[in-house]
């Protein structure tokens, strides 16, 4: 099973590091993983889908809890949670073909952000089924370049995963 | 008056009350060398880093308080690292200083560069690159708080040459903020509960007691678990010490090389209660048939311990001293049963044997060890056969007298702990059992034991063979001995060379004899035991085996 861990670490020099070498000696699968800066310049906050049944789980929680720069775990699987991924997709678009994917990226409210002679430019944001689902549906005009940004999450109302408590520290 | 980052970390050790280090000067060090010059703080120069890590780490385990190391950059750095990870698998506080490159060098290859940190990522309970003199003393303190709490390790501070040089106003910090560290002490009061429980209805206990008894300084409770429950106790390997071997609940150890009274027992018992253990592949043997009759209580600090191999039934996570002081308080006195009468039947029966054929044997050399030391001597050991034979036919009775490496299983390992041992403990007889393989590994250290004047009694074994690859390759590769068979010096003239003692022993009755000499000598004395060459150390759970399938002994 997919898990989503929310993690918040020190931002400190090394802690992704520190983090993906945990995952590849232990032998844990990462999915992916997104990090990024949180309010607090201090703490940066990662997004891990990892694959595993709930031993792995455990292990993993656990493992990354004995890092020292890890500050906070939280595995919001089974909560309710709002999950969003970013990608950007470069599709061959020859003038005779540009009105269909205009209307594709129309259906998936997407946006075209750049415009060569023969190739566009599409950004697109949604959970993982719609990334897909726009993935496929520019397959056959040619995806000569794709990037994407991995998962990140929050969870949906007053819950969080936070460190509202230690904020007189910062 | 600002001071240099250099006598800044001198300062900080002395805060931290270090008495000794270990160390090998370089060019990315030396700034911190020059202040030690003018300061009060016992430097031991080793002859090669490896030492250097290793005594810090012998003197760690022989006294409870953290060992220090230091070493230059690049390779000084990278000669470390097999002691660091040996620190790193049985939880030892240590803490490496090592010299960097200055900062501005940093990432281009500079002279001497590696990137030691990341290096030691996977082998140290954290590092740290310090690249600001403000940041120095506050990361020196936090060195020595994680090293020594929660479940101890090495941890290694990298210090680049500008930072040792540059000043700053030095106060050292009285508290710490490290967000994410937070180690857990006391156990769950529900979970001791359930134990007490567990315990209350168990008709045959076994306690299993690792390495992590004697680094709480639990022997006590241990001790007073076992008389309240009347549970035979064995430990690990690196649990030797924690419990006296010659109380009649003890078994001995387990495991691959375990006596076979405390395997049955664990295989047959209804309630295994691990106290600071890790339930490692040498213990467990085939994993579905361990204990497989029982419940398992769990108690560690470490909560990635708990169900990392086996499942637990009453998991307790925190300081075991804590938590079995608050466990024996709601015990009551058990009575004994045909439990504790079946193992003593299995003590009797299956005692730890060799054959006597009038030939020198390793195992009776360790007797007389036992014999000549009453027992109290601080043993260190190598790894292989001499290992097996240290833990097997010398009674500890007392923490932190067995000193070996278990998780790692480093080879050249026990001479230099010898003396670190020897220097945190200097009223103590300590004593490394080597092999002629292992002693080659950091034989160096005979001039750093020499000229400080440590003095370690070495017994080397010495068979002429890596008698434990042997033992493997005879039982388990049809008798090729492929490149097992192994030359050395000889050792009394080599030991004579270094300025040290050296006396060769070939014949049983000239043993104790050599024993009281080397120990009256009071200074390093190198013994060069030629025993049989084709001994095995016995009995053995063959890898991946059921524990209580032994063969031999």
């Amino acid at each position: 099973m997919r898990h989503i861990l929310a993690v918040l670490v020190e931002n400190n020099p090394g802690v992704l590091t520190r983090v993906a070498g945990l995952f590849s000696r232990r032998g844990y699968n990462i999915d992916s993983l997104s990090v990024g800066r949180t309010e607090s310049p201090h703490i940066s906050r990662m997004t891990i889908v990892v694959e595993g049944d709930d031993l792995v789980l455990e292990q993993v929680t656990k493992q990354l809890h004995k890092l020292i720069d890890v500050i906070k775990i939280n595995d919001i699987t089974s909560e309710q949670y709002v999950d969003r991924e970013l990608v950007l997709i470069k599709v061959g678009a020859d003038p005779s073909v540009r009105g269909e994917i205009i209307q594709i990226v129309d259906i998936f409210r997407a946006r075209i952000v750049d415009i060569g002679r023969r190739s566009l430019i599409i950004e697109c944001t949604g959970d993982e089924g719609k990334i897909n689902a726009v993935m496929e549906s520019l397959k056959p005009f040619g995806i000569k370049e794709l990037v994407r940004t991995g998962k990140i999450a929050m969870l949906r109302g007053q819950k969080a995963t936070s460190l509202n408590e230690n904020r007189e520290d910062d | 008056m600002p001071l240099s980052g250099a006598q800044i970390i001198i300062k900080s050790l002395q805060e931290e009350g270090v008495d000794a280090i270990f160390g090998y000067p370089g060019g990315q060090i030396l700034p911190f060398y020059d202040a030690l010059y003018d300061s009060s703080l016992k430097h031991y120069l080793v002859r090669h880093e490896q030492g250097a890590a290793h005594a810090a780490d012998g003197y760690a385990r022989a006294t409870g308080r953290p060992g220090v190391c230091v070493a230059t950059s690049g390779p000084g750095a990278t000669n470390l690292v097999t002691g660091i990870a040996t620190a790193y698998m049985d939880s030892v506080p240590m803490v490496a200083l090592t010299g960097q490159v200055a900062c501005a060098l940093l990432g281009k290859d500079s002279f001497q560069e590696a990137d030691i940190t990341g290096i030691t990522l996977p082998i140290t309970k954290h590092n740290f690159l310090v690249n600001d003199v403000c940041d120095l003393a506050r990361t020196i303190k936090e060195a020595f708080h994680i090293a020594t709490t929660g479940r101890p390790g090495p941890v290694l501070v990298d210090l680049p040459r500008d930072v040792q040089v540059n000043k700053t106003k030095f106060k050292y910090p009285d508290s710490i903020h490290l967000k994410g560290y937070k180690p857990t002490t006391d156990g769950n009061k529900g979970q001791i509960n359930n134990a007490v429980k567990m315990i209350g209805e168990a008709k045959r206990p076994v306690i299993y007691a690792g390495g992590g008894v004697v680094i709480s300084g639990a022997s006590a409770e241990l001790f007073r678990l076992a008389e309240l429950t009347l549970s035979p106790v064995t430990t690990t390997l690196m649990g030797i010490g924690a419990f006296p071997e010659t109380h009649l609940l003890s078994v001995g150890m387990l495991g691959m090389h375990g006596t076979r009274a405390a395997n049955y027992a664990v295989s047959e018992c209804d309630l295994l209660i691990a106290v600071g253990a890790r339930f490692d592949d040498r213990v467990t043997g085939k994993i579905d048939e361990f204990a497989p009759r029982a419940k398992i209580i769990h108690i560690d600090v470490d909560p990635a311990e708990i169900g990392k191999n086996v499942r637990i039934d009453v998991p307790i996570v925190g300081d075991v001293r804590q938590v079995l002081t608050e466990l024996n308080s709601k015990l009551q006195q058990h009575l004994a049963t045909d439990w504790q009468d079946k193992v003593v039947r299995w003590k009797e029966k299956h005692p730890l044997v060799y054959k006597d054929n009038g030939s020198l044997k390793p195992q009776y050399i360790i007797e007389q060890i036992y014999e000549v030391t009453k027992g109290e001597a601080i043993i260190a050991t190598e790894v292989g056969q001499n290992q097996m034979w240290a833990a097997q036919f010398y009674q500890y009775t007392a923490p932190r007298t067995f000193i070996s490496s278990g998780g790692l299983g480093t080879m050249g390992y026990g001479f230099p702990a010898a003396i670190g041992a020897k220097v945190g403990r200097p009223e103590k007889t300590v004593i490394d059992i080597a092999g002629d393989g292992s002693i080659q590994m950091n034989i160096q250290e005979l001039a750093t034991a020499v000229y400080y004047n440590i003095p370690v009694v070495v017994a080397i074994l010495n068979n002429g063979f890596l008698g434990m690859v042997r033992q493997w390759q005879e039982i388990f590769y049809d008798r090729r001995y492929s490149y097992t068979e192994i030359t050395g010096p000889d050792f009394v003239k080599l030991a004579e060379a270094y300025g040290a003692m050296g006396i060769r022993v070939t014949d049983p009755k000239e043993v104790k004899p050599a024993l009281k000499k080397a120990i009256a000598a009071n200074r390093p004395v190198l013994i060069d035991f030629i025993v049989e060459r084709e001994e095995n150390a016995l009995p053995m759970v063959p890898p991946g085996g059921a524990i209580h399938k032994m063969i031999g002994g």
